[in-house]
């Protein structure tokens, strides 16, 4: 039963094995995507700025930089590209950790309801005036709290059927959940139809111009996220060999089930809270990284949160460069560049499989 | 080391299992027989703690409802007879997932992690395939790193479920070979369900018949492999020849004009 050690004197040479890990080189890849991701993000625009430049400037370093220019990066650029990261981060670890705990490859952060929940919620914000003007002031907090009540109604009407709760039958709950609420918001935005291109502008998503302000918003609940999501690496690899498996491997299944979907559910909401619905990038990103580095949620959880980060960068950048001075919206970005980039991918890895 | 007092379980509105008292002894091997829908694979799920029944279960001598989910996988490992096995593993990660139970929740495996690993690949000879992915592994070789699994999980109780139906008689063979390797080796409580009843009586201490959910016959193989309870239980014309002590089971064509052996009582019973 015990393990004894005296059929190798010097230890077993365990070394031998190699379980499946997040390898240096794949980490240092993955932090480089993001390094290129911020500094383009912080030197490309109307005024163009050296990135020696901007990284000593943000190093505080003394730079030949005017003012106009240090306020550019500090005040508008940086507070942009951080909330890229985190946004696209958030999003893309909340999908992986989605897809690991339904077990289902089309799962994305807005499986539960999240998206329609938000966009009921703002719409309703809009179309009644609660807005406070032009600033959308009351819109985030009514994403936020619009996303989490509708996958806590999911999640009480998938556990509620009785018998066994089951993933298949928390995934229809949220169909349903999703058609009647957008059903709701299409309803009432048909009837109110002055306000229809703001609320169109708020789903197709932007990361806003705002400065620190939504920076500061998310990062709690973003943070908050991420460590739990993370800690839980390991028992979603458990969870992959099914409910009762895992049971007879020591996991409560039910509470880690409870806790993953929790923890993707805030982050997802607060992202959507202050940048929109942003579609593709909870489910392109964590599959593109399985498909570089392997299916175990070692790697993909913190490779899809550095590389939706950088993903995310990018994708702002091209969405304000490309029609400048016009935006064009980022959702459109992300699915229009994303998915060939995606066929890229795939072709690669079939191609290194055969 | 397994002891049953009273146990039912109820699926659903069926009652799958009822009135089930039986003892397991620290080393010993027992295997449960029984048609199909007698409720074998039920028993062993329900020791395992994956359906939960009503009745006394002791593991080593304290209520399997006073463990946790973490101590009980400790002490009982399971093999189901159709696993999950994720596409793309690799076979060192699969078994790394047996040292599930003893990893604090939110933290990774040790070296003694590793070391456990190791030991379970190394006795069931696969650390040559430790890299390879186990979806592309044969029947045979994919149940030994099933078995790695479960002893890498360093339980003493180990249940396994039809562990040699998908093989052929030569790997089947070699599995129960293993198996019985690994519990003197490592002094292991087995049970096992099978279909095979020769190759039960060849291997296992004691045979325990299940038939509708209840206890039948519990006793040595020779005791509970006889033509009347073959016929009795599985409607099935046997004759059982010995060799070295040991009962072999050979089944029978039907001869024409001899009516069937099987009472209408176990004609239902599936």
């Amino acid at each position: 039963m015990t393990v004894t050690d005296s059929a190798w004197p010097d230890g077993p040479p365990v070394t031998a094995l190699r379980p499946a890990r997040l390898r240096p080189a794949l980490l240092v890849a993955s932090g480089l995507a993001v390094l290129l991701a911020a500094v383009a993000g912080l030197v490309v625009g109307p005024v163009l700025i050296s990135p020696a430049a901007a990284l000593g400037d943000l190093l505080g370093l003394h730079t030949s930089l005017s003012q106009t220019e240090v306020a550019i990066i500090e005040q508008i650029r940086l507070p942009r590209v951080v909330l890229g990261l985190l946004v696209g981060g958030t999003l893309a670890l909340s999908g992986a950790s989605y897809q690991g705990v339904f077990r289902n490859p089309l799962a994305d952060p807005y499986l539960l309801g999240a998206a329609a929940g938000a966009g009921l919620a703002v719409t309703l914000v809009i179309a009644g005036g609660l807005d406070g003007g032009s600033t959308m002031g009351g819109a985030p907090l009514a994403a936020f709290l619009g996303a989490l009540g509708a996958v806590g109604l999911t999640y009480a009407l998938g556990v509620s059927g009785g018998g066994r709760p089951s993933t298949a039958a928390l995934i229809l709950a949220g169909v349903a959940v999703g058609s009647f609420l957008t059903a709701v918001q299409t309803y009432i935005q048909q009837r109110n139809q002055d306000t229809i291109r703001q609320v169109y502008s708020w789903i197709l998503g932007r990361l806003s111009t705002a400065g620190w302000h939504d920076v500061l918003l998310l990062a709690p609940y973003a943070a908050v996220s991420w460590i739990v999501l993370l800690t839980q690496r390991r028992v979603l690899d458990v969870l992959a060999v099914g409910d009762d498996e895992a049971a007879t491997l020591g996991i409560n299944v039910r509470r880690t089930r409870l806790v993953i979907i929790v923890a993707a559910s805030l982050g997802t909401a607060a992202a959507v809270s202050v940048s929109g619905l942003i579609g593709f990038v909870g489910i392109i990103v964590p599959h593109a990284v399985r498909l570089l580095a392997g299916r175990s949620h070692r790697v993909v959880l913190p490779l899809s949160l550095l590389f939706g980060g950088a993903f995310m960068c990018a994708a702002d950048l091209l969405a304000r460069t490309i029609a400048a001075p016009d935006e064009i919206p980022i959702g459109v970005v992300t699915a229009f560049f994303g998915a060939p980039f995606f066929v890229l991918v795939l072709r690669h890895s079939r191609q290194n499989a055969t | 080391m397994i002891g049953c007092h009273g146990v039912s379980v109820s699926l659903g509105n069926h009652r799958v299992l009822g009135d089930i008292d039986f003892r397991v002894e620290r080393g010993q091997w027992v295997c449960v027989v029984g048609p199909n829908g007698a409720g074998k694979s039920t028993l062993l799920r329900y020791i395992a703690g994956i359906v939960p029944g009503q009745g006394a279960l002791q593991l080593s001598g304290r209520a399997a409802s006073e463990l946790s989910r973490r101590r009980r996988a400790q002490w009982v490992a399971l093999v189901p007879q159709t696993p999950v096995i994720p596409d793309g593993l690799r076979v060192v990660d699969y078994v790394l997932l047996g040292r599930a139970p003893h990893i604090r929740p939110m933290a990774v495996e040790g070296p003694g992690d590793l070391r456990a690993v190791h030991e379970a690949l190394n006795q069931l000879d696969l650390l040559e395939m430790a890299d390879r992915v186990v979806t592309s592994l044969s029947g045979g070789e994919r149940q030994r790193v099933l078995l790695a699994r479960a002893l890498a999980q360093e339980a003493p109780i180990l249940l396994l479920d039809e562990p040699t139906t998908a093989l052929d008689v030569g790997h089947q063979q070699q599995v129960l070979e293993l198996i019985e390797k690994l519990r003197k080796e490592r002094d292991l409580t087995v049970v096992t369900t099978m279909h095979d009843l020769t190759l039960a009586g060849q291997y296992a201490d004691r045979l325990v018949l299940l038939d509708g959910g209840r206890i039948v016959v519990d006793g040595p193989a020779a005791h509970v492999l006889t033509e009347t309870n073959v016929a009795r239980y599985y409607g099935a014309r046997v004759r059982i020849i010995y060799d070295r002590g040991r009962p072999a089971v050979l089944p029978l064509r039907e001869e024409p004009g001899m009516p069937r052996h099987r009472p209408a009582a176990t004609a239902t019973g599936e």
